[in-house]
């Protein structure tokens, strides 16, 4: 069996951070029942200057790093968001550009939710697999949009994780993926609308547990495993408690879920949230262990990996770009007032 | 803006890679590359060649600016400076990802890739460099 | 090479003139200076001026004629040039005057600078000021004007100690200075302390270590010194003239903290007047910004580098000091319509050398020097002057 997987990886939050107190203050609502009901303590907040393409380029740019790697030799890259900063002209040929990976290169922008990082994931192996690409490279990544006042205000927040996907030195084996989808319109931003919408309780039973249980199953029940078998678990968090209860009712304890964990503190980084737990558990992850990621994105889908961590990590250069946890110090809290001049919640003429 | 995007579009390789030029003469090296070298002159014209500066550098001297010009409104107070890049030109950049009030001549600093300007909100997004402060040996970036 | 002397000087009043049209300032201020020359308009060989940027300020290109014309001069035909250098515009346009007559093709040469900058809304005015500034380099990336010399002040402070309070005192003198001249856009007294609290626009510059965005004009009649004594007795030869140029941006300079522009042209205008700094009696210079004029006397070889904010602390640049400087009040205070700077400063220096500058007044002054700067020194202009 070819050995496809994981090459190279490098993740990026924005600095910024608001607490949920500023939230819920500036909308009157109990900061202690925000965080109770969602697992939230903070969010991270994007700089003005800083977009879906300027996340993916710094996220590309610490996967090369660790690597020695010709650009040149990328022969795709897809990026997964729901906040291209451009509805028509794409954030792959930026991030191609910023890492010269032009011009011979295959560019794609994905949307499907919070879950079009990982479909750039598989995307990126079947090409590996038929031989069209010697490495592709797979962002996830977002600057999320919420309504002022509405509950995804609590959780959207900003960032991205890259992956470069080939069969050479490779880090983590994927050893196999699926996916499962059905048409459940659960959340959904129509063309040309600033803010998203979403169907409030309707997105949990029959849209986040129903597709992630199933993909998560259809996983195992393909490599014939059981949730003990996996030392890590990532699931898709838009919140802190739904990736904990989904983990529950398939089998998997907290502390495989711990280290991929990461929106109790940096919010719901939608197409960034699965591929940073991702990011976070290569961070420490020792060869062979086993790790299980399933994303999920609304309307609605979710892809699910099984990987397996190869000596090769041992040789690479973890050190050269900041981890995870490295990024989630580097912090500066804002206000609200802050945040809604960052975010462009003023409006003025 | 007013300006077309090819204006924009033509610099992308110097924004966004920081491509200098080094004159093969006396091998001094410049950002944005330059046609002629200002040292060499006529013998250095057809050995100019473009070379990528590594993004590293430490800061000349900065401002911190409270008056910007429009399309830098949201950002204000930000940080401008001059960076001597280790290679040895120097370039003029935001400096982010800091409190301006602890900036300090000396400091090291690396590029970031960022949103520079953008033309309103229904013209072209101009990406380039900016640079931030980092460890005296930090040696974790995107220029890496 | 023939000597050249300034046969008349007009200025405007400088400020925020809301009723005045950039043609209604510059005729206004040729009409004076051919008045004060006691010419008649046939007697003009040609017409030189020096804008920035009127096509933005104003939305006018084509200056040249439509100064002749506005002037009324344009049924003689005659020959007229714009000169842009950004703020040297003025000096420079002086500098093509000068050497016009100087070379024998023209006598008499009217020469002026003109800028009327409060006719865009909000912000503009910065906008336009910073295309004197590297656009594609500097300006994209967000450095405005004050942040380029704001850079040089914070480099001039690491480097040699300047203060905050010393680069304050520039200000405080200049203001001081503009009370006694009657045309200066402002007429008001400050203190350190007003420099030091008032808003920040670059830090570490304030709103007072700023010139204003002023509306004026300014304008000079020039004439082959043999001729010159036909229309007054009290002559003012031009007896140096330098110009030199820099890189564009401030970070392709070597040394943050020297204009070289300044260095060179100085060089060049003491060497053919024959004379050393410390002969210089009174001097106009660009004082964009507080620490531009302690450049300036650093540049011009006044103080040594890096002495000059002491010097300006003890004094030496006052009215009553060993080397005054702007007694106009400067930039800062008389205002700083950028077109027309290089010409108002000329003509201050006659107006001193003349004896006729009335409160501010510096005594026997006998030789003068004008130091006019473009952008963040990549263009500068410097003249020489004696009266005879």
């Amino acid at each position: 069996m070819m050995n496809i997987g994981i090459v190279s990886y490098g993740a990026y939050i924005p600095m910024n951070r608001i607490r949920i107190e500023e939230i819920a203050e500036t909308w009157g609502r109990n900061p202690d029942d925000i965080k109770k009901g969602l697992n939230v303590f903070e969010k991270t907040v994007p700089s003005p200057d800083e977009d879906t393409a300027t996340i993916s380029v710094t996220a590309s740019r610490y996967a090369l790093s660790r690597v020695n790697i010709d650009p040149k030799d990328i022969g795709a890259i897809f990026i997964g968001s729901e906040s291209h900063p451009y509805a028509v002209k794409p954030t792959s040929t930026i991030v191609g550009e910023a890492i010269s990976a032009v011009p011979e290169l295959m560019a794609a922008d994905y949307e499907f939710a919070c879950k079009a990082g990982t479909a750039a994931i598989q995307n990126c192996m079947a090409l590996v697999r038929s031989g069209m690409i010697r490495y592709g490279l797979a962002i996830g990544a977002d600057t999320a949009q919420s309504a002022p006042g509405d509950a995804l205000e609590y959780t959207a927040s900003a960032g991205g994780a890259a992956f470069i996907i080939g069969k050479e030195k490779v880090i983590a084996r994927i050893n196999c993926t699926c996916s499962f989808a059905t048409d459940t319109p659960d959340f959904w931003r129509r063309e040309a609308r600033k803010y998203p919408k979403h169907g409030g309780r309707f997105t949990g039973a029959p849209a986040y547990f129903r597709h992630i249980i199933g993909a998560a199953k259809l996983l195992m029940e393909k490599m014939k495993t059981k949730p003990e078998d996996y030392d890590y678990a990532i699931f898709h968090q838009p919140n802190g408690k739904f990736p904990v209860t989904v983990g529950k009712r398939l089998g998997f304890d907290r502390k495989q879920l711990e280290q991929g964990l990461l929106t109790p503190y940096i919010g719901n980084t939608y197409s960034g949230s699965s591929p940073l737990g991702l990011c976070s558990v290569l961070d420490v992850a020792k060869p062979g262990d086993r790790i299980l990621m399933v994303s999920y994105g609304s309307g609605a889908g979710s892809d699910a990996f099984d990987i397996t961590v190869t000596d090769e990590i041992e040789n690479f250069d973890r050190d050269k770009a900041p981890t995870v946890r490295e990024l989630m110090e580097r912090k500066r809290y804002i206000s609200y007032a802050i945040y809604a001049k960052y975010r462009n919640l003023l409006y003025w003429e | 803006m007013g300006l077309a995007v090819p204006r924009f579009w033509r610099e992308i390789p110097y924004r966004y890679n920081l491509i200098g030029s080094r004159c093969k003469v006396c091998n001094r090296i410049f950002f944005p590359p330059r046609e002629v070298c200002p040292y060499c002159r006529r013998k250095s014209l057809g050995k100019m060649e473009e070379m990528k500066l590594k993004g590293k550098g430490r800061l000349i001297t900065y401002t911190i600016i409270y008056t910007p010009p429009s399309n830098f409104e949201n950002q204000v107070p930000y940080a401008v400076g001059i960076v001597e890049l280790d290679e040895g030109p120097r370039i003029t950049s935001q400096i982010v990802d800091c409190d301006p009030e602890k900036l300090k001549i000396g400091m090291r600093v690396e590029a970031v890739f960022r949103k520079i300007q953008e033309d309103g909100d229904t013209g072209a997004i101009y990406y380039g460099y900016k640079f931030r402060p980092v460890g005296e040996d930090e040696d974790k970036g995107e220029t890496g | 090479m023939r000597d050249v002397a300034i046969i008349g000087v007009g200025i405007t009043k400088f400020g925020e003139l809301w009723d005045k049209s950039f043609r209604n300032l510059i005729s206004e201020a040729g009409t004076k200076a051919i008045l004060d020359a006691g010419i008649e308009g046939k007697d003009i060989d040609a017409l030189y001026v020096g804008s920035m940027s009127p096509g933005r300020f104003v939305g006018q290109e084509h200056i040249g004629a439509l100064v002749a014309d506005c002037s009324g001069l344009d049924t003689l035909h005659i020959p007229a040039t714009r000169i842009e250098g950004a703020c040297a515009s003025g000096g420079m346009a002086l500098r093509q005057a000068y050497i016009s007559v100087a070379s024998g093709i023209n006598d008499i040469v009217v020469v002026g600078g003109v800028e009327k900058m409060t006719d865009v809304v909000g912000g503009e005015a910065t906008n336009i000021l910073a295309m004197a500034a590297d656009q594609e380099w500097e300006a994209f990336f967000g450095v405005t004007f004050p942040g380029l010399y704001a850079m040089i002040a914070r480099r001039h402070m690491y480097e040699y100690g300047t203060t905050r309070e010393q680069m304050a005192e520039v200000a405080v003198k200049n203001h001081e200075n503009g009370l006694l001249n009657p045309n200066a856009h402002f007429h008001r007294k400050i203190t350190v302390e007003d420099v030091l609290n008032s808003p920040k626009v670059a830090d570490p510059l304030t709103l007072l270590d700023c010139s204003p965005i002023s509306d004026g004009a300014a304008a000079l009649i020039l004439a082959p010194l043999d001729e010159a004594r036909k229309y007054t007795d009290k002559i003012v030869k031009i007896i140096g003239s330098g110009q030199a140029s820099d890189s564009l941006a401030l970070h392709g300079r070597e040394d943050i903290c020297t204009l070289r522009a300044t260095v060179e042209a100085s060089k060049q205008a003491y060497k053919q007047a024959g004379i050393e700094p410390k002969d210089v009696d009174v001097a106009e210079v660009h004082d964009c910004f507080t620490i531009a004029e302690i450049l300036a006397i650093e540049d011009l070889g006044f103080v040594k580098k890096g002495e000059g904010g002491k010097a300006v602390e003890e004094g030496m640049t006052r009215l009553d000091g060993e080397i005054p400087v702007n007694p106009s009040g400067g930039l800062k205070a008389k205002g700083h319509p950028v077109g027309a700077t290089g010409i108002a400063q000329a003509a201050e220096i006659v107006l001193q050398l003349r004896g006729e500058a009335g409160k501010r007044q510096v005594k026997d002054a006998e030789i003068g020097l004008t130091h006019n700067i473009g952008g963040s020194g990549a263009s500068c202009v410097v003249h020489i002057m004696e009266v005879i």
